[in-house]
């Protein structure tokens, strides 16, 4: 029902390539650009500065005023601004986290997600690029935006998404119940009184609030995105390990078998903290020590978040190579094809997407790099496949989650100064509208169709 | 027999074909606007005839009525003359859902709108069917009658309802006819499939009327109207509050009734394939109830009196298309009907109306120029949704003949745009009934606050009476008098702590503005006169407007926001003759949509279904571009 305006909101992105550099930017445009930083804001009143001033302070969580990050604001007014509407920059510091965070802190505040393109897209709408750019910021918009909205899609975890459809569907049958209240007075259906719906949003607040408590980001932040080394033995898993801890830690030798125990290693790689989990390689060995290391492997696969499958590229596929795949088919993966300076003879045919296929020689060095930035890429995207737990993983997603929460507040607050019913289903709406942002599942006429099938109306 | 001859009858500036609800404020409405205008009709017995439920109004459908009138329409007027009981809705909820809804004398009503009518200068009636449109290069100047005459116009508006090939259902009797037995209009659906025109068949029904006289109303529940004055119209005073009004009564269906109907579903037309026609999800038969809510032990029936002359009753919420033997039974299965005397039966009701995605906002047809439709025969269902559209349609014919740009109103404007941009926007796939859940601004779009609304754009049209505006003008100014006035005037707490402990109320500590003390839930006006005394007694139209203002400032702020960034995306224009095809990167079924739709701005574009984000970014883009490229050239 409700239309979404996405031409005049206030929109904010990362505007630098993810883990590279020591700084990274995150930049709002829109007319609340301003008003929405000053929120998180602690230093001068970003409000009330000049335009074009750069300004030293730091970003607060607004629950708790703990410290995201020491920053550096930009605040750019309009019309001398690149999109010329107001903008801001936040300079970080502290790598990936604190800027995924202070993404998410923005986004719960109401800016939105930006599509790729947007900022361009707009300075050409309020006529800050010339002619000719304008068919490349059309080509833009679609070659990226079906990307990333395909991403968004495949980002979404199952169970996620059940959970989120399940709450929609529950707030929806109460939307119907009172909107039947208002449109067919004298009916003989169930009044809904706002104690129910108070209940009702207490019930699914507290279901969004776990959920947030849940998201990756948090979590990775907490303990480490759990990232598990597999591979037959012999692949170059240790040199992989090691070349992460820049130091021997593992026992690297040429006899297979070699690295028994699991070992557990905090790293840091472009500003994602890694718990690395090596271990002894899966394969079908009579070795008791070995056996006892296969099936901690299995329990490491079970656990991570991420794996590194590593394969030697300078052989055939294996039976082996192939269990693998297949056990670690289910998790965020990405393939490490090893020993690309050997002659390449390993064909995975298209068994694994060629966007999670990396080519390294990490005895020379080649292709690790790459490896690291996938990595940061994968942590600003999201990881979604947590054994225990539905997971909210990326920042569009805890942004709009966050929004359905200051709803849900609002709609109990209203209660609470005793609003009446019809007003209160506003907030109510708006809670379940990004809900359904969340999950892409806003179809046209959704209640009104709930509405007749829900309940038996005449006239 | 010989061929009926043409001939050339009177010229016009506007002709509106058919004279129901969207028929009479179409021709009221251009006639008013200065424009000669004629109104033929098919029957003039039954001009504003209403074939359906004897009343007007309800939720969302009694803030159309309240629009109307506040843009210089007749159907407020006209109810408030004509009703027999007068009811406020949702009363116990927030000012954004309270409704009007009136019972009324359908043949007063009917009257009432006809001497309306005849009284209007400019304005001609005439009975006769139309049969054809006269079509001249994509325009249309004119119609012919059955009886040959040629009536010449500037515009056209056609508001056939349900008689376009109408076909009655009654069991396994099938006729040609229109509502209530009236002449069906067969050509003039061929004339439009000539011209290019979709049609589609939706299906509608209508209860059997018994005798009051044979009715047991002890058995029943007594449903009064309302001892509070209201009316439709802002204009007629409460004085004029009818103190004599009659009851509707209530009564529910049994297993009993419920048995019958399964027993005889093998001859219910809905479901032995003989209707087609797509029927409405919010209106259905008694008989697709029971199917369909099959646990539901009982369906309520409401027993509503069609008039003061007359002892025929509707029986509300029993649409049938049942044969009348079976109806019979049904019927006196029901408390109360156990002795009832049918004078009319149901009757399910087969018609063709025009894709409404072929029309602008202005109601115009995109296929034929100068050519508007209004009401059941754009795919809606009721009076107020028919009589809404027959005013803009009405207005803008008026608009066109006078060579004037149209006049449109937008989802954030009234009900009466919300339907509209529903019709054109996304079509209708059954016959499309006004919710308030279809509005997104619907505390914006409040039924007290439809004057503010509309009547300074009714006033612009030339539909304001002088005297009626000056009056708007003085309750506005007293309305932004007593809101300055609240929000200046300081409480203390020693003066208004004592009541509040006697509302169990918790204390002031500080003073407070008038305003802020009025927000709390606890407090009314009157309670707050106590403490700030208004220097003179307001009107309660005032009253209760400057109370709505202040309680929901903060919901009303809320809604008022997103509807400013609406109106951008609303100024954003699609130039008419845009070649969609020539757009790289939209996705083909956005494409497809936008041909179809050809939407007027960009939020229009954005509302069709499967048009995303980023086709309505490179949409703007492309315009964009386009106006840089002209300014360059």
């Amino acid at each position: 029902m409700a239309t979404t305006i996405t031409e005049y909101d206030t929109i904010a992105a990362i505007s630098t390539p993810p883990g590279e550099g020591a700084i990274s930017i995150v930049r709002l445009s829109g007319e609340n650009a301003i008003a929405t930083a000053q929120r998180l804001f602690k230093g001068k009143d970003l409000t009330q500065v000049p335009t074009h001033t750069i300004n030293y302070g730091h970003i607060l969580e607004p629950d708790n005023g703990a410290v995201v990050d020491e920053v550096m604001v930009s605040v750019l007014r309009a019309p001398k601004t690149y999109t010329r509407e107001d903008m801001v920059e936040i300079n970080c510091h502290g790598g990936i986290v604190p800027t995924n965070r202070i993404l998410q802190l923005l986004l719960g505040l109401g800016a939105r997600l930006a599509e790729p393109g947007e900022f361009t897209k707009r300075a050409f709408l309020n006529g800050r690029v010339d002619l000719t750019q304008a068919e490349s910021v059309m080509d833009l918009i679609r070659a990226k935006t079906d990307r990333a909205m395909q991403v968004a899609v495949d980002q979404l975890d199952g169970d996620l998404r059940r959970l989120i459809t399940n709450l929609r569907q529950e707030i929806l049958e109460v939307l119907a119940q009172v909107e039947v209240n208002i449109d067919y007075p004298e009916y003989d259906t169930d009044q809904m009184t706002t104690q129910m719906l108070q209940e009702k949003a207490q019930q699914v607040l507290a279901k969004v609030d776990e959920l947030l408590q849940t998201a990756s980001q948090g979590k990775v932040l907490r303990e480490g995105l759990a990232t598990a080394i597999v591979g037959r033995p012999n692949v170059g898993k240790s040199s992989l390990l090691n070349h992460m801890l820049h130091e021997d830690k593992a026992i690297v030798t040429d006899v297979a078998g070699t690295t028994r125990d699991v070992l557990e290693e905090y790293v840091n790689v472009r500003g994602v903290p890694l718990k690395l989990i090596d271990t002894a390689g899966i394969r079908d060995t009579e070795d008791k020590v070995e056996k006892i290391g296969v099936e901690r492997s299995r329990q490491a696969i079970t656990k991570a978040d991420l794996i590194l499958l590593v394969m030697d590229a300078s052989q055939p596929l294996t039976a082996e190579d192939q269990a693998l795949l297949s056990a670690t088919d289910a998790k965020r993966r990405l393939v490490i094809l090893n020993k690309q300076d050997l002659p390449v003879q390993l064909d995975l045919g298209d068994a694994v997407p060629e966007a999670d296929i990396i080519r390294t020689s990490i005895t020379t060095g080649a292709g690790v790099a790459a490896l690291d930035t996938k990595i940061a890429d994968i942590f600003a995207g999201g990881i979604d496949n947590s054994q225990t737990t539905v997971m909210v993983s990326n920042a569009r997603q805890i942004g709009l989650l966050q929004q359905a929460k200051a709803s849900l507040k609002s709609v109990l607050t209203g209660i609470a100064a005793g609003m009446p019913i019809d007003l209160v289903q506003i907030d109510m709406t708006a809670a379940w509208d990004k809900l359904g942002e969340i999950t892409g599942d806003a179809a046209p006429d959704e209640l009104i169709t709930q509405l007749f099938s829900q309940f038996c109306l005449g006239k | 027999m010989p061929e009926v001859r043409e001939y050339e009858a009177s010229q016009y500036d506007v002709v509106v074909v058919g004279a129901g609800h969207a028929g009479c404020e179409a021709a009221l409405a251009a006639a008013r606007m200065g424009q000669k205008t004629l109104l033929i009709t098919i029957s003039l017995e039954m001009l504003a005839f209403m074939p359906c439920n004897p009343s007007v109004g309800g939720p969302a459908k009694g803030i159309v009525v309240r629009e109307i009138d506040a843009l210089g329409g007749e159907m407020g007027h006209n109810i408030d003359k004509t009703y027999i009981q007068m009811r406020m809705l949702n009363t116990g909820k927030g000012p954004a859902v309270r409704a009007l809804r009136a019972q009324a004398d359908k043949a007063a009503y009917h009257r009432s709108m006809k001497a309306t009518i005849e009284a209007q200068p400019n304005l001609d009636l005439r009975q006769g069917l139309v049969e054809r449109l006269l079509v001249e290069d994509g325009t249309c100047v004119g119609v012919v009658a059955a009886t040959g005459a040629r009536y010449r116009a500037k515009s056209v508006v056609l508001t056939a309802g349900t008689s376009s090939r109408g076909k009655i259902i009654i069991g396994e009797l099938m006729y040609s006819s229109g509502p209530n037995n009236s002449l069906p209009s067969i050509h003039l659906s061929e004339s439009l499939e000539a011209n290019g025109f979709k049609l589609r068949r939706f299906k509608t029904g209508t209860p059997p009327r018994v005798v009051g006289n044979s009715i047991d109303f002890d058995q029943t529940e007594e449903q009064p109207g309302d001892q509070t004055p209201n009316h439709f119209s802002f204009m007629t005073p409460d004085a004029l509050y009818l103190k004599d009004q009659l009851s509707c009564w209530m009564t529910y269906t049994n297993a009993t009734t419920h048995a019958i109907i399964r027993e005889n579903l093998d001859r219910a037309p809905m479901f032995s394939g003989v209707i087609k026609g797509v029927g409405p999800r919010y209106c259905p038969s008694i008989e697709d109830k029971v199917v369909r809510f099959a646990d539901k032990p009982r369906h309520q029936l409401f027993l509503e009196p069609e008039g003061r002359d007359t002892d025929e009753y509707y029986v509300g919420d029993f649409s049938t298309s049942m044969p009348e033997e079976v109806q019979l039974k049904m019927l006196h299965s029901v408390a109360g009907l156990e002795h009832a005397e049918l004078m009319r039966p149901g009757y399910a009701i087969e018609y063709d109306i025009i894709e409404p995605w072929q029309l602008t906002a202005t109601l115009e047809t995109k296929v034929v120029h100068n050519l508007f439709t209004a009401g059941q025969m754009n795919g809606t269902s009721g009076y107020e949704e028919a009589a809404g559209q027959g005013l803009i349609a009405g207005i803008n014919a008026a608009l066109r003949a006078a060579g004037q740009p149209g006049f449109t109103l937008r989802r954030s404007d009234a009900y009466i745009g919300v339907m509209i941009d529903d019709l054109v926007t996304k079509g209708t796939s059954e016959p499309y009934r006004l919710l308030t859940s279809r509005a997104e601004y619907r505390l914006i779009l409040r039924h007290d606050n439809a004057d503010l609304r509309l009547t300074e754009m009714g006033h612009d049209l030339g539909l304001i009476p002088a005297a009626r505006y000056q009056q708007f003008q003085t309750k506005k100014a007293a309305i932004a008098a007593e809101r300055q006035r609240l929000e200046t005037t300081r409480l203390k707490p020693k003066d208004v702590n004592p009541w509040l402990a006697a509302q169990g109320a918790p204390d002031l500590k500080d003073g407070v503005l008038a305003s802020d003390f009025l927000k709390r839930p606890e407090v009314s006006y009157t309670d707050l006169m106590q403490f700030a005394p208004a220097p003179t007694t307001l009107d309660r139209y005032v009253i209760e407007e400057v109370t709505v203002q202040i309680k929901y400032a903060g919901y009303i702020d809320k809604e008022m926001q997103s509807i400013a960034k609406l109106k951008r995306m609303e100024s954003k224009l699609i130039p008419q003759n845009i070649d969609y095809d020539a757009i790289n990167g939209l996705a083909t079924e956005a494409r497809q949509k936008l041909i179809k739709i050809q939407p007027e701005t960009l939020a229009q574009a954005s509302r069709i279904s499967g048009v995303n984000p980023a086709d309505i970014a490179i949409l703007s883009v492309y315009i964009e571009q386009g106006k840089i490229a002209k300014v360059q050239a």
